[in-house]
C-alpha cells in the first residue's frame, strides 16, 4: 500500500511537488553520464551506418568501371571504418552495461518489454561484425566481387541494428504493446512494442542523420585537402560521392523530420509545448526563435506571429497545448524547457545552413562546374558542413531525450524512479570521462596518423612493426630467433 | 519455454567463454611477452590471429546481456545494483582492450604501440578475473533477488577469487593453444614452441588451481559443492579428461585436436556450472522460472536465438574458415598495390 493508493489524485499533487524538489542523489550523474556516453556514442553510429555504404558505392564503382581511384578511397574509407567500428563497438557495449548500471529500475520493470528489441540488434551487430571483418581483413586476399559482396551484408545489418535500437527508444517516448498488473508487465505484444506509433518516423530520422553526418564528414576532409592545394582526381572523387549522398538525403531529411513535428505535436504535446517554448496553451501561437523561458515568460525571442500555430495544424486557429496543460509535478524543468527549444532550434537552424550549401553545390555543379575545387567559398562552406552536421545530430537527440523528461518511460516511469539507488556515481563518472577523452583523443591521433602516412608514402600496405626495428634496417621479422 | 532461453543464455555464455576468453589470453601472454624486441614475433602473432575475429567473439557478450535483460529482466537488475563495481571494472577492461588492440594495429611508431599494447595487454587480464569472480558472486548466491546485495564481499569472496582466477588462467591456457596451433599453420617453428611451452605450463597450473578450488568450494559454497559433485560430476570428470587429453597432446607436440580439447575442457566446466545451478537463476533464492519474462518476450528470444544459429553460425563459420586459409587476415601475405 503506498500513499498513492490512500490518497486522491488532486490531494496528491502538492506532495509530489514537494518530493520533486528533491530529486535522488544519483539522477544527476546518472543522468549526466548517459548523456555523455550516449552522445559520444551517437557520433560514430553514422560511420557504422553509412560510411559503409560509402565504402560499397566507391568500391562498387571502382570494380565496375575498373577505376583505381575509387578503389583506393573504398579500402581507406574501410580502414577508416574499422578503427571507427571498434570504437563504436565498445562505446556501446559501455550502454548496455549502463542500462543495468544506472537505470535498474528501467530494467527489472520493463526489462521484458524494452529489452528485447535490443536482443534484435545484438543479432545484426552480430551479422555486422563478422563481416566487417571478412570484408576489412579480405581485400587483395579474396576474389574482387565475392570481396564487394561480403561488404553489402554490413551495409544492410547496420540498417537493421539501427532500426532495432530506434525502436526500444521511441517506445520510450511512446510505449504501447505492453499489459500492466500490479506494476508489473504481465504479457507483452512484442509486433506493437517493436513498431510503436513513434517508430517509422523516428528511424528514418535517424537512418538519414548517419548518411547525413558520415557524408558531410568525409566530403570536408577532401574539401579541406583541396583548400591546401590537394587537387586530384582522389579528392574530386571522395568529395563528390560522400558529398552527393548527404545531400540528396538531407531534402528527404527536412521532409520526415518536419512530419515529426506534427507527431510530436499529436502524440508528446507536452515535448511539443517545450519545443515551441509555450508557456500557455493558445491558438495563433507564434513561432519563437531563440528566446528563453524565465518564471513562465519568454524573453528576448524573435516572435513570427501564427507560424508555430500554421506548421502545426495548417491553419493559424490551431490550438497548441502549452505548458501549463501539464500537471505540475510532471512538468519539465524550465532548463529542461529552454534546453529543448534551444536544441530543437539549432537543429532546425544548422539544416537549413546544410541546405544552403547542397542548393549552392547544385548550382556549381550546373553552372560553373570546373570551378568546383577552386571556389574557396564553397569550399570553406562544405568543409564545415562536417561540423556542423554532428552538432545537428546531437541536438536532434537532445530534442528527443531531454524532451521526454521527467519521464523515462513517457506516463509510466519517471526516470527518478528508474535511478539506481546504490554507489557512488559520481567517481564513475569522472573515470569515463577521462576515459573517453583518452579514447577520443587516440582514435582522432590514429586516424591523423593514417592520413599522413597516406599523404607521405601513398602506402597501403604499411607494415606495422611490432617493435623498434635494428638500427640497420633488419626485418624484424629476424627477431623471432632470439624469442624463446 | 524459461527454462530454453536459460539453455540459449549459457550457449552465449560458453561461446563467450570459450572464443572471447582466448582473445583476452591472447592479452596476458601479449603482456608478458617481454620488451617490444624481445616481445615482437609473439606479438605480432598475436595480433594477426586476433584482428579479423575480436569483435566477432566480443558480441556474444553483448548477445549474453540482452538475453539475460529481455529474458529474466529481474535478475538483471538484481545483478547490476548488487556487481556493479566488477562490472564497471570490466567494463573499464573492454573499453581499453578494444580501444588498445584496434590503436596499436593502426600506430607504427613504437612508444605509441606500447602504450596502446599496455592498455590492451593489462585490461585483457582485468577484464575475465572480473567475470569470473561474476560469476562466483552468482554461483555462491550471494545476489540476492531484490538486488542492493553487498558490493564488496559479493565479489570479494572465496568462490569469486577462485573464479576470477581461473577464468584468467584458462583464458591463458586456451589462448595459448589457438597460438600453438596458428604458428604452426604460418609455419613458425619457433613461436609454436615458444607457444607450447607457455600453453602446457598455463594448462598445469590451472588444473593445479582446480584442484585446489575444489577445496574452496567445499567450505565457501557447499550447495555448488554437492551439485558439482552430484549431477554435474559427469561434465566435471570430462572437463578434466579433455584438460588432461589437451596436455598430453601439447607434451606430445601434435596440434590436431589440441584447440578442441582445451575449449572443451573450459566448455565443459562451465556447463557444469549451469548444471549444478539449475533450476536456480540466483544462488537456491531466485529460480529460473521465477525470473522469467512474459512469455510473448521469452518467444521473441527463442525467436531471434534460432535466427542466429540460421544466419550467424554459417557466417561465423565463413569468418574462422576463411580466415583459417588466409583468404582473411592480415600481414603474412603481402597485399599487392592496386596503383
Amino acid at each position: 500500500m503506498t500513499i498513492a493508493d490512500l490518497v486522491p489524485y488532486h490531494d496528491l499533487v502538492p506532495y509530489q511537488v514537494v518530493l520533486a524538489a528533491a530529486d535522488p542523489d544519483q539522477l544527476l550523474p546518472a543522468r549526466e553520464q548517459m548523456a555523455f556516453t550516449l552522445g559520444f556514442h551517437i557520433i560514430l553510429v553514422p560511420f557504422g551506418v553509412a560510411l559503409t555504404s560509402l565504402m560499397l558505392i566507391a568500391n562498387y564503382r571502382g570494380l565496375r568501371k575498373g577505376d583505381s581511384t575509387a578503389l583506393l578511397l573504398a579500402r581507406r574509407w574501410s580502414k577508416v571504418a574499422a578503427v571507427l567500428f571498434a570504437v563504436g563497438a565498445i562505446t556501446g557495449t559501455v550502454l548496455s552495461f549502463e542500462l543495468g548500471i544506472l537505470w535498474p529500475g528501467l530494467m527489472k520493470t520493463y526489462g521484458s518489454a524494452f529489452g528485447f528489441p535490443f536482443a534484435i540488434e545484438g543479432l545484426f551487430f552480430f551479422l555486422e561484425a563478422i563481416f566487417v571483418a571478412i570484408y576489412i581483413y579480405g581485400w587483395d586476399r579474396m576474389r574482387p566481387w565475392a570481396h564487394f559482396w561480403s561488404g553489402v551484408p554490413v551495409a544492410l545489418a547496420s540498417v537493421g541494428g539501427a532500426a532495432a535500437v530506434i525502436a526500444a527508444n521511441s517506445w520510450m517516448n511512446q510505449p504501447g504493446g505492453i499489459t500492466m498488473r500490479d506494476g508489473k508487465v504481465v504479457s507483452v505484444r512484442p509486433a506493437e512494442v517493436f513498431f510503436n506509433n513513434a517508430f517509422w518516423l523516428q528511424f528514418w530520422h535517424m537512418l538519414l542523420a548517419a548518411y547525413i553526418v558520415a557524408g558531410f564528414v568525409v566530403a570536408s576532409v577532401y574539401t579541406v585537402g583541396m583548400l591546401r592545394g590537394r587537387r586530384g582526381r582522389y579528392q574530386r572523387l571522395g568529395f563528390l560521392i560522400s558529398f552527393v549522398t548527404a545531400a540528396v538525403a538531407l531534402p528527404v531529411q527536412i521532409f520526415v523530420g518536419d512530419t515529426i513535428a506534427r507527431q510530436v505535436f499529436d502524440d508528446e504535446p507536452a515535448k511539443f509545448a517545450a519545443i515551441e517554448l509555450l508557456p500557455t496553451t493558445g491558438k495563433n501561437v507564434p513561432e519563437t526563435l531563440g528566446g528563453v523561458l524565465i518564471d513562465g515568460k519568454v524573453r528576448y525571442g524573435i516572435s513570427v506571429p501564427d507560424v508555430a500555430s500554421i506548421l502545426a495544424g495548417f491553419k493559424p486557429s490551431t490550438t497548441i497545448k502549452g505548458l501549463d496543460a501539464v500537471p505540475p509535478d510532471i512538468r519539465p524543468t524550465t532548463a529542461q524547457v529552454n534546453i529543448v527549444h534551444w536544441a530543437f532550434d539549432i537543429m532546425v537552424g544548422t539544416s537549413m545552413l546544410m541546405l544552403a550549401v547542397a542548393v549552392w553545390f547544385l548550382w556549381l555543379w550546373w553552372k560553373r562546374r570546373d570551378t568546383l575545387e577552386t571556389n574557396r567559398w564553397f569550399l570553406g562552406a562544405a568543409s564545415v558542413c562536417g561540423i556542423v552536421s554532428i552538432l545537428s545530430l546531437e541536438s536532434g537527440w537532445v530534442v528527443t531525450e531531454v524532451g521526454r523528461q521527467p519521464w523515462i518511460v513517457v506516463g509510466l516511469l519517471r526516470t527518478r524512479d528508474a535511478v539506481t539507488t546504490v554507489g557512488n556515481l559520481w567517481p564513475t563518472f569522472g573515470v569515463v570521462v577521462v576515459l573517453y577523452a583518452a579514447v577520443g583523443t587516440g582514435a582522432l591521433w590514429v586516424l591523423h596518423s593514417m592520413k599522413k602516412r597516406w599523404q607521405e608514402q601513398g602506402d597501403e600496405s604499411v607494415h606495422v612493426p611490432y617493435g623498434p626495428e635494428d638500427a640497420q634496417g633488419t626485418p624484424p621479422e629476424r627477431s623471432e630467433g632470439k624469442v624463446s | 519455454m524459461a527454462d530454453v532461453v536459460a539453455v540459449f543464455l549459457f550457449i552465449g555464455v560458453i561461446a563467450y567463454a570459450v572464443l572471447g576468453g582466448a582473445d583476452f589470453g591472447a592479452g596476458f601472454w601479449d603482456l608478458i611477452a617481454g620488451g617490444a624486441r624481445r616481445g615482437h614475433a609473439p606479438r605480432k602473432l598475436i595480433d594477426a590471429s586476433l584482428a579479423p575475429v575480436w569483435e566477432a567473439n566480443h558480441t556474444w557478450l553483448i548477445y549474453c546481456l540482452v538475453v539475460l535483460w529481455s529474458g529474466f529482466p529481474t535478475a538483471f537488475s538484481a545483478i547490476t545494483t548488487t556487481l556493479y563495481i566488477p562490472l564497471v571494472l570490466a567494463l573499464l577492461g573492454i573499453v581499453l582492450r578494444g580501444a588498445g588492440f584496434a590503436f596499436r594495429k593502426a600506430s607504427i611508431r613504437t612508444p605509441e604501440q606500447r602504450l596502446y599494447g599496455a592498455a590492451f595487454a593489462l585490461s585483457s587480464v582485468l577484464t575475465p578475473y572480473c567475470f569470473g569472480s561474476i560469476a562466483g558472486g552468482l554461483a555462491s548466491g550471494r545476489v540476492p533477488t531484490q538486488g542492493g546485495g553487498d558490493a564488496v564481499s559479493s565479489w570479494v569472496n572465496p568462490t569469486s577469487i577462485l573464479g576470477g582466477v581461473l577464468a584468467v588462467l584458462s583464458c591463458a591456457y586456451l589462448a595459448a593453444t589457438y597460438l600453438v596451433v596458428e604458428a604452426k599453420r604460418r609455419d613458425k617453428p619457433v613461436l609454436r614452441r615458444y607457444y607450447r611451452y607457455r600453453a602446457l605450463a598455463a594448462g598445469a597450473v590451472t588444473g593445479a588451481v582446480s584442484i585446489a578450488g575444489i577445496f574452496v568450494l567445499q567450505a565457501d559454497s557447499p550447495r555448488l559443492f554437492d551439485k558439482l559433485s552430484g549431477p554435474a560430476l559427469p561434465l566435471i570428470v570430462l572437463a578434466a579428461v579433455g584438460g588432461f587429453l589437451g596436455l598430453a597432446l601439447l607434451a606430445l607436440d601434435r596440434t590436431r585436436g589440441v584447440r578442441e580439447s582445451a575449449a572443451a575442457a573450459v566448455a565443459l566446466v562451465v556447463c557444469g556450472w549451469g548444471v549444478a545451478q539449475y533450476p536456480y537463476l540466483l544462488g537456491t533464492h531466485l529460480t529460473i522460472s521465477e525470473a522469467a519474462a512474459p512469455d510473448a518476450t521469452l518467444a521473441v528470444v527463442v525467436a531471434v536465438a534460432c535466427v542466429a544459429a540460421v544466419l550467424i553460425l554459417p557466417s561465423l563459420i565463413l569468418l574462422f574458415r576463411l580466415s583459417g586459409r588466409g583468404s582473411v587476415g592480415v600481414g603474412d601475405r603481402p597485399p599487392p598495390s592496386t596503383l
